[in-house]
């Protein structure tokens, strides 16, 4: 951090709070269970995908994928494939149009590429996958056989592939997502010796792949200098600002459309498909469609990296933990930026004496990994939440106790106040619904034939993000409708739900009335659906214009209105109207304003806040994630039978979808803890299982009941009282799995996913 | 994909007759490994004979049953003759692939359904399988799917059918028809094992068609089961599974066994030498142990694979011991 963003925090953290916000606890739409808005045009089929967009003289792509990890391009023989019927183009770096590299995410604010690579601009190869060529025709099928005709020649180079091997060249990044990579408070090696008990133990996580339903897909179209994308996109803005730069044309001139994402999980951002895609359309003056097979999704975009992970905890007989150690490295690439902040949690979660805290990269001839589901915080808590399991063993006591006692009261690290955190409380209700009070302490204690039965418990936790950049308009109509208008995303969160539920609770209208628009560019900007973050940061956009909307409507009411003479700050958006708020029959209903005064609509546009709230408090939710599960004593074969996720995140806009987000993340977990498992051969760094066959996520007779529940606290300090929910039910689900492992068998697996051997 | 041609004669016959006109001719059941196979370019057939809708029936007799080899996979699984009489082989088909997929396989396909090492399907791999003599990249690499028995230096690759698993266990004959005429084969005879020649699968000749399978009277599967053990619940392949009949007498001693292994050899294993050794033995855990040790005395492991060997040893116990259980009860 430099010294002037410290210096702004400090001011920042000093400053009084903001008003919370007055809607905080308004129940009129929310916290009703709405279905999801566009549910009926998903299963009918008419929601319209990126690879569905019917266009004139539409061509289709298929990339060729480099087969060496690291070298250069000796040959590369287009003439066959060239020659193939229906192919229009076949473009490599030789002939594909000059490109800088893209503006990367993360680094450059405008950017939305995952890789800061340029994109087939020469002959040098980087990762096993990366695009050499482009094939282009009039079908698909014909695309696909003649990429089976460019015959690509290499010289070869050494290639850094072994994550083992290269330990020791392991450096340490600038920062984790802008916090420091290390931690030290007090000498927490020492305290760690010195502690009555201990335990120090290593904890390895594999490469991982996102497998949305939804392929990679884009359809793009040039008009002369201007471009038009409909993409499958978790950042839309980004996405145009990016291309913008890389096609050396102004943003205005670039339109990116995703009305619906079929799954994203943070793997649906900018890869070299779009680039390729637009660059070839651009050479032969035609739109391109592009839709990576499910292999091309494994080969040019990546997954979560792996991880070896150490952590220590020393404790006495009371009090905090003596010493919280967590270290390790992780998988990286020379040309990202995703270390993986499996410390996070370990940051935040528990009072302790000394701390140390130590991230470390290693550079690796890959594809860039990227952000996967809570990306870190899912396999920083499957090794801080097992070693909490073991402490707790050592010093024999409950886990959930142990992890009460060392309950901090204000956040152990940065000093900061909790904004809201109530995970005892989520620890209390979950046990008591799960009927953790049934569990037997000692490992192989229940039994059913050859089936060992355990259970584990682990907490959850993801930070709360909200962010800065997105503005809203909301359009309210003399028909009494409203439309809201944000560049943002629907994955199939239920964000289009939730969203309309909000604006409805906040303008005072039925939420029948309130329509949600999102995912193009041509709206006011929104800002990435990532980090758990795109509710929070709509809604206080979305607050904001609401204010100014208010205010507007004062003026256009006049002087003939009851209104008349009122402030913005004395009224309120109530019942299709504005009334004062301390005396709600003095009012006027929106309809009528805009009548007397003559107008079809009212527009209202303004920025969110800046999210101040973030650097004031520590901010996170949480949860508790309870485990039962079977093992069979003969062949290892694990089979989870029930899970409760008992959770702390806010306020809850709709039930029903948040429900579905919470167990989305849970199966999400299960797939991390029993099996997924992205097989990377280090003789070639090529990915050997890149298909949903091979690559196993759950199936349905793997996934049990699950169980959800809520605190439902408001966050005094967040838009509305709400966090995020997308990506916490994942988190603390490996760790709760081997720890019910552990319960059953006795066995603690310490490297995931725990498969049928390692118990054998 | 490679333009190719497509027919659907209207008999065996005709089906023959087209296939021997063409150079790459390849008969099609429902498509689902053949078309994925296709899309890999790993199968570059110039003609597709469709076969599907023919030997579609399943006649039941006392003495055997006849399954045409168009039937699907479902259909087999859901016969109640065979449900009743061959319970190992429903079970089989039914722990694989899923309910789709089942439905749209047939018996002919499922049967010559090819590997699926994940070198075998990677144009960049090398493999002894789909390019002769360019060696085996599985040997050393990623082979918790490969073989523990019958491996050579050549190939490590595994058969991957279930159902075929079954029919080994039951000594289920196949009907096959040629330009030269008609035969039968048992299917233990019809898989190869890899050898220095691994792309040579089967001992089916240039042409011929699996028209039928038949499945003995053997009173004793009436007490059989299937039991697969893989990295999730469904729809994966077998890492290890045992199909298994037991016939126990009176005085508890086997008068009949069968046994047969999936995931672990180039075909369908059937274990002869824990046969033998279990007839005529008590049916206690430690002789079903002392044959499954015998069974897996030459069985060797790989890098990634070495746990089948006990796995295999102990699914045997515990596939024999609910048999037995079962019998008893
Ligand atoms: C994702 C996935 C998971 C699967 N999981 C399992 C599993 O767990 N267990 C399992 O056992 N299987 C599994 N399968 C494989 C499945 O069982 C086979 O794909 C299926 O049985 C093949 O039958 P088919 O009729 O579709 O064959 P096709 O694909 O049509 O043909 C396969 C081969 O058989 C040949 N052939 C077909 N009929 C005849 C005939 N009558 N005479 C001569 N040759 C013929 C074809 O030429 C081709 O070479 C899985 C498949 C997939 C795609």
């Amino acid at each position: 951090m430099s010294i002037i963003q410290k210096a702004m925090q400090t001011v920042i953290r000093l400053m009084p709070d903001a008003a919370s916000d007055p809607m905080i606890g308004a129940d009129r739409e929310i916290g009703k269970s709405l279905s999801r808005i566009d549910g009926p045009l998903k299963v009918t089929g008419q929601a319209r995908f990126a690879a569905e967009v019917p266009l004139e003289r539409l061509t289709y792509a298929t990339l060729v994928h480099s087969t060496i990890a690291r070298g250069r391009i000796a040959t590369i023989d287009v003439a066959e494939a060239e020659a193939a019927p229906g192919v229009v183009l076949v473009m490599t770096y030789k002939n594909a149009p000059r490109m800088p590299p893209p503006l990367q995410m993360m680094v450059d604010a405008k950017g939305a590429a995952a890789s800061s690579l340029p994109v087939m601009q020469d002959a040098t190869i980087h990762w096993n996958g990366e695009p050499v060529a482009v094939v282009v025709a009039e079908t698909q099928e014909q695309a696909d056989y003649a990429a089976t005709l460019v015959h690509v020649t290499y010289d070869v180079e050494q290639a850094a592939t072994s994550f083992d091997h290269l330990k020791h060249k392991a450096r340490t990044p600038a920062s984790i997502l802008g916090e420091p990579a290390n931690i030290t408070v007090g000498k927490a090696e020492a305290a760690l010796g010195k502690a009555k008990f201990s335990i120090d133990q290593r904890y390895r996580t594999p490469h991982q792949n996102h497998a949305a339903i939804e392929l990679h897909a884009a359809t793009v179209l040039w008009e002369g200098n201007k471009l038009t994308v409909h993409d499958t996109t978790q950042m839309v803005n980004l996405t145009r600002s990016t291309l913008a730069a890389v096609f050396r044309i102004p943003e205005d001139n670039v339109h990116v459309l995703s009305p619906f994402v079929g799954g994203g999980f943070g793997n649906k951002g900018l890869w070299s498909h779009q680039i390729l895609a637009a660059a070839a359309a651009r050479l032969i003056d035609r739109p391109v469609r592009i839709v990576l097979s499910r292999a091309g999704v494994f080969r040019i975009t990546g997954g979560r990296t792996l991880t070896e992970q150490r952590v220590a905890l020393g404790a006495d007989d009371d009090g905090p933990l003596t010493a919280l150690i967590h270290t390790g490295f992780a998988g990286m690439t020379e040309h990202n930026d995703c270390p993986e902040q499996f410390t996070f949690p370990a940051r935040h979660l528990y009072a302790a004496k000394s701390f140390l805290i130590d991230q470390k990269v290693i550079d690796l001839d890959m594809v860039a990994n990227t952000f996967m589901r809570a990306p870190s915080e899912s396999i920083g808590t499957f090794a801080l939440e097992s070693a909490i399991d073991e402490l707790a063993e050592a010093m024999n006591v409950d886990p959930i106790a142990l992890r009460r006692r060392i309950e901090p009261e204000k956040d152990p690290t940065s000093g900061l106040a909790f904004s809201s955190r109530n995970i005892v409380e989520a620890y209390r209700r979950g046990a008591e619904r799960f009927g953790w009070d049934r569990r037997n302490a000692v490992p192989r204690s229940q039994r059913d034939g050859d089936w060992l039965i355990g259970y584990g418990v682990a907490t959850a936790t993801y930070p709360y993000y909200r962010m800065p950049g997105g503005a809203a308009r909301i359009r309210l109509g003399v028909d009494g409708r409203a439309i809201v208008q944000m560049a943002s995303h629907e994955m199939g969160m239920g964000t289009a739900t939730t969203q309309a539920m909000h604006a409805a609770e906040r303008l005072g209208l039925p939420v029948g009335n309130v329509t949600f628009e999102y995912g193009d560019t041509d709206l006011p900007p929104g800002t990435i659906a990532g980090g758990s973050s795109q509710t929070a940061s709509i809604i206080a956009a979305v607050t904001a214009a609401a204010d100014v909307l208010a205010a507007d409507l004062i003026k256009l009411a006049g002087n003939d209105s009851p209104l008349a003479g009122l402030k913005p700050a004395d009224v309120a958006m109530r019942d299709g109207g504005l009334c004062e708020r301390d005396n709600p029959q003095k009012s006027e209903s929106y309809v009528s304003i805009l009548q007397r005064a003559g107008r079809d609509e009212i527009s209202a546009e303004a920025a969110a806040s800046m999210p101040l709230e973030t650097q004031k408090y520590s901010m996170h939710s949480y949860g508790a994630q309870f485990c039962e599960l079977r093992v069979n004593e003969v062949t290892g074969e694990t089979r989870v039978t029930r899970w409760l996720g008992s959770f702390d995140t806010g306020r809850i806009v709709n039930p029903k979808t948040a429900a579905s987000q919470f167990r989305g993340g849970i199966i999400m977990g299960l797939g991390l803890a029993l099996m997924e498992d992205t097989v990377f051969d280090e003789r070639t760094g090529r990915i050997m299982n890149p298909s949903l066959a091979e690559y196993h996520v759950p199936v349905h007779l793997d996934v049990p009941d699950i169980d959800v529940i809520w605190t439902d606290v408001s966050d005094p300090h967040s838009p509305m009282g709400v966090h995020g929910i997308g990506e916490i039910g994942i988190t603390g689900v490996g760790a709760a799995v081997a720890n019910a492992v552990y319960n059953a068998t006795g066995k603690r697996i310490r490297d995931l996913p725990i498969t049928l051997d390692k118990l054998m | 994909m490679i333009a190719f041609d497509y027919t659907r004669p209207a008999s065996a016959s005709e089906a023959i007759a087209i296939a021997a006109k063409q150079a790459h001719a390849k008969y099609l059941g429902g498509g689902t490994n053949l078309i994925d196979l296709m899309r890999e370019t790993i199968e570059e057939p110039t003609a597709l004979v469709d076969v599907s809708t023919l030997s579609n029936t399943i006649d039941v007799r006392d003495d055997r049953i006849l399954i045409g080899a168009g039937v699907k996979n479902t259909a087999v699984a859901a016969h109640r003759a065979i449900r009743e009489r061959y319970p190992m082989l429903a079970r089989a088909i039914l722990a694989g692939a899923s309910a789709q997929i089942r439905n749209m396989a047939s018996v002919g396909g499922n049967i010559l359904q090819r590997t699926r090492c994940t070198y075998f399907y990677d144009d960049a791999a090398h493999c002894n399988k789909r390019w002769p003599g360019t060696g085996c990249d599985a040997r050393d690499g990623f082979n918790r799917n490969h073989a523990i028995l019958g491996a050579s230096p050549a190939c490590v690759a595994t058969h991957p059918s279930d159902m075929c698993v079954a029919l080994a266990a039951l000594d289920a004959t196949v009907h096959l028809r040629g330009v030269d005429g008609d035969r039968t084969m048992k299917l233990i005879d019809l898989h190869r094992l890899p050898g220095g020649r691994p792309d040579i699968e089967t001992e089916l000749r240039q042409g011929e068609l699996i028209t039928a399978v038949e499945l003995p009277s053997l009173p004793s599967a009436a007490r059989s089961t299937y039991r697969k053990v893989r990295d999730r619940s469904s729809y994966a392949f077998a890492l290890v599974s045992v199909a298994a009949a037991l016939d126990v007498d009176d005085a508890g001693h086997i008068r009949d066994v069968r046994l047969a292994l999936g995931g672990i050899a180039h075909k369908p294993w059937r274990a002869f030498a824990a046969e033998a050794a279990l007839r005529g033995t008590p049916a206690t855990q430690p002789n079903f142990r002392d044959a499954a040790e015998i069974e897996l005395k030459d069985a060797a492991g790989l890098r990634d694979n070495t746990f089948k060997i006990e796995l295999a040893k102990r699914t045997i116990v515990a596939t024999l011991s609910e048999l037995n259980g079962r019998d008893r009860s």
